[in-house]
């Protein structure tokens, strides 16, 4: 086996027992609050009575116990089987298929674009620590990050969407609009860019903050003075010795950052109104939809353990000291 | 025909206390010709995974599915007896009350091609309403057979002697016919057909786009000349609470109903221009603000405690301060506007506070040393804005009087578990829906004797047996005068009584732009087929 695959194999596998414990908390979690998915059903259809709700107890197996239940969906998922919604009526997989896509496509954009915006103002920040240019950067990065994503998105909708409506108000693309190809690209592009700004302007500032801080310390560092003494250039110091060795920091956070990405996601999703996989998990624990909150948040699980694998292999790339199997 | 007429103006000096509200008489757009073509955008209520109306009798689902699936007869403002023909064009009652013969509309296709038939209804009747259909379960008990003597007749024959009164009411909300040779043979309840309907209605379904919106598409072939109107409806769906306004604002949404947009930005709304808004168009589905009460409380159970509880709510306060006007103060479980039913010389409990401390007293619950009298749990129904609010003042209210309510807060599933499973609760905040005739889902918040878990009925701990008796000969009583009466006579008894304190009558707001015609034209418009509506250029 190439020595990439087997490094991939054996970080999932020892991401198993992770996957379990996400399993059963969430499992026990949903389990402890009250109302279960036929009480949530009930809501929805006005009235019921007490042969049909017991009937549908039973073909949704909530007549049995909470032990029996796990059980059993450890058993479908053991066959590689999600199971079923009870609030979609649906294979949990055909949901899921639907909604991810969406949701890695705005947290992907909104991410790169954080972590590059943000690491490439760092750099532009941390050139000259102290400088004036640094101080407006860094004040305004504070200001931004002490802004939540959810009240951005809002203003962002009144501002761009409502009073000027340059931008579509929310969804990721025009409603039944029969485009193909390139123009329901440029369509998605064009219902993308106010979620992303909403997501990224926070996590940018993030990047830029941590992305300065570690290059003024680096800057004190005595191999910089021996760099300048050399005589090699300040734009060649800045790039290759003090942001290279700054970014390694931004780059572990970039693999925390994709889980609190999914987290963020719920709340943007809502207010832009983007069927993804935030909306989703809202909507599992409203509808006590078990099977399906637990699929959501194995896949978002895995999504976070590949992100943090891809993570590691950029770390190897830029700093030789870590590189896998050596 | 009077009923009606009172219903309009009711509705009209309503809008007219809400001051700045405009409700549009339609008579101003009289001279336009209406135009055809053209999407409509709405925004979505909800995604029922099961959409058929004739298993699903719910709102959420009506939203939709009625502009595909139609009943027999729809609620009209100027009809006979509140009705207009839908599916059928006549219906007629024995007098021993163990039958009903429809005259059903000929010339009328389902999506598909095929002919519609009284072997539809009578499928539809006997295989769905009556097994699997919340409501129909209820109106259609004792449905023993469907004749069909010919293509357009169908004699539904009932086992036990029905009120045609009863089967006239419920018409519009539990007679959705589906199609036979979809259905037939298969696993209803899981029938493909669910999702992607078939229906005989002005718009075919269209498309589900999970998470976005609803399509439907002009049917070509509707049986009313000239209609639908429309090309296509869409509901987009918008789970957030501003979503609604805002797109309304921008012109990417012309209309949003159920109070999508919430009362509270109606204000904001109003003002901008192009937009209208409407307080009417849902009189069929009137909703009610109420308190629960746990009767297996002791103190609860004292009517003295209930009658000082209804005293202690200021119901002007309710309908000018939480529901903005939108509303009105209600004295019984069958709301004013239905003529029929409504009783209005029922014993009523004036906003006075001191009367209510004076009850209390009585009952021999004296404040204590800290200033209370004794402790309640209230649950609030999350439901609406205004539940929440209402509990909120609710506990306010109560602690003038001296009993401290401790507001108890839960999501849907565990706030119909907490009240109508485990009995959980001291009082609550519900808003129970009167659906044109009080047999439907009115009287079972009073009856006894029901199993526990059953949602929206009473499962307060309360019995009352001449309270049972009334429901009970109501349910068999023929004489449609005599049936108003028994329940004329039950409002006054639960007003007497109180086993539960109906504070408000309010029904839902629907915002549109000015160029959607024809809007708000029956009392169940949001679920009623929308075949006239038109959008101007």
């Amino acid at each position: 086996m190439p020595p990439l695959a087997a490094f991939f194999l054996k970080r999932l596998l020892t991401a198993l027992p992770v996957l379990f414990i996400v399993l059963v908390g969430s499992f026990l979690l949903l389990e402890a609050a009250s109302g279960d998915a036929v009480d949530a059903y009930i809501a929805r259809s006005g009235a019921m009575d007490a042969e049909q709700i017991t009937q549908l107890r039973t073909e949704w197996g909530l007549d049995k116990g909470p032990l029996y239940r796990f059980g059993a969906y450890i058993s479908t998922l053991a066959h590689g089987d999600l199971g079923w919604s009870t609030a979609f009526e649906r294979p949990v997989t055909s949901v899921i298929a639907e909604r991810l896509p969406v949701t890695l496509l705005l947290m992907s954009i909104a991410t790169g674009l954080a972590f590059f915006l943000g690491s490439l103002l760092g750099v532009v920040a941390g050139a000259r620590p102290g400088s004036l240019r640094d101080r407006i950067l860094s004040t305004g990065s504070l200001a931004l990050y002490a802004v939540p994503g959810f009240w951005l998105g809002l203003v962002l909708i009144v501002v761009f969407a409502v009073d000027l409506r340059w931008l579509p108000i929310g969804g990721i693309e025009s409603i039944a609009s029969d485009k193909t190809g390139l123009a329901r690209l440029g369509d998605i592009a064009v219902h993308l860019i106010l979620p992303v700004c909403a997501l990224a302007m926070v996590y940018l500032a993030l990047y830029l903050r941590l992305m300065r801080d570690r290059m003024a310390e680096i800057w004190r560092d005595p191999f910089v003075k021996g760099l300048e003494a050399r005589g090699l250039s300040r734009r060649r110091i800045v790039w290759r010795h003090v942001a290279r060795n700054a970014v390694l920091p931004a780059i572990t956070m970039l693999g925390w950052q994709s889980a609190a990405m999914l987290g963020g996601s719920v709340v943007v999703e809502s207010v832009f109104n983007i069927p993804g996989f935030g909306r989703l998990a809202a909507e599992a624990v409203a509808r006590r939809d078990t099977p399906l909150l637990l699929g959501v948040l194995l896949c978002s699980a895995i999504t976070v353990i590949i992100a943090n694998l891809l993570v590691d292999l950029a770390y190897g790339k830029l700093d030789p000291r870590v590189r896998i199997g050596r | 025909m009077s009923r009606i007429l009172l219903n309009r103006r009711n509705f009209l000096q309503i809008s007219a206390s809400a001051g700045a509200l405009m409700l549009t008489p339609q008579l101003a757009f009289a001279q336009d010709a209406p135009v055809r073509g053209g999407r409509l955008v709405v925004a979505g209520d909800s995604e029922p995974a099961n959409l058929n109306p004739a298993i699903v009798a719910s709102n959420g689902v009506f939203f939709v599915a009625s502009k595909v699936i139609e009943p027999l007869a729809e609620q009209s403002y100027e009809g006979k007896d509140g009705l207009s023909p839908r599916l059928a064009t006549s219906w007629e009652g024995s007098a021993d009350g163990l039958s009903v013969t429809f005259k059903l509309r000929e010339g009328v296709t389902w999506h598909d091609g095929k002919p519609f038939t009284s072997a539809d209804v009578a499928f539809s009747a006997l295989e769905v309403w009556k097994k699997l259909q919340n409501l129909g379960r209820v109106v259609f008990k004792n449905l023993a057979a469907v004749d069909t003597p010919d293509e357009h007749t169908a004699i539904f024959r009932f086992s036990e002697p029905t009120p045609f009164q009863l089967i006239r009411n419920a018409l519009p909300v539990v007679t959705s016919v589906i199609p036979r040779h979809v259905y037939e043979g298969t696993d209803i309840a899981k029938n493909p057909a669910n999702q992607k309907l078939v229906g005989t209605g002005p718009f075919k379904f269209g498309e589900y786009k999970p998470g976005e919106y609803f399509l439907l598409k002009r049917n070509d072939a509707y049986w009313e000349k000239n209609e639908p109107l429309l090309d296509e409806i869409v509901y987009q769906f918008l789970p957030d609470r501003a979503a609604a306004g805002n797109a309304l604002e921008a012109e990417e949404i012309q209309l949003a109903a159920f109070s999508a947009v919430p009362l509270a930005d109606l204000g904001r709304i109003s003002k901008s221009s192009g937009l209208k808004v409407y307080a009417n168009g849902y009189e069929g589905l009137t909703y009610q603000l109420i308190v629960e009460i746990n009767h297996r409380r002791k103190e609860l159970a004292d009517v003295k405690v209930r009658q000082a509880i209804a005293h202690a709510i200021d119901h002007d306060f309710v309908v000018k301060t939480i529901f903005l006007g939108f509303a009105k103060s209600s004295t019984g479980p069958v709301p004013a506007y239905d003529q029929t039913f409504y009783e209005p010389g029922t014993a009523t409990y004036a906003f006075d506070p001191a009367k209510a401390e004076a009850l209390l007293d009585e009952a021999g619950y004296k404040r204590g040393s800290d200033g209370n009298r004794f402790k309640l749990k209230l649950l609030p129904a999350p439901f609406f804005n205004e539940t929440k609010q209402f509990g909120d003042y609710l506990r306010q209210a109560l602690g003038k009087i001296g009993i401290d309510a401790v507001v108890v807060s839960n999501d849907t599933p565990a706030h119909l578990k907490a009240v109508y499973t485990d009995h959980d609760f001291d009082i609550t905040v519900a808003t129970p829906v009167y659906r044109s005739d009080p047999a439907i889902s009115t009287t079972i918040l009073f009856e006894s004797g029901l199993p526990s878990g059953v949602p929206f009925s009473n499962q307060y701990g309360y019995a009352n047996t001449e309270i049972d008796k009334l429901i009970k000969s109501a349910a068999s009583e023929l004489d449609g005068a005599k049936r108003a009466g028994l329940y004329k006579e039950l409002q006054k008894k639960v007003a007497d009584d109180l086993p539960l304190i109906n504070v408000a009558e309010f029904s839902f707001i629907t915002v549109a732009r000015d160029t959607v015609r024809n809007v708000s034209d029956n009392p169940r418009w949001a679920v009623s087929n929308w075949s006239n509506v038109w959008l101007a250029k």
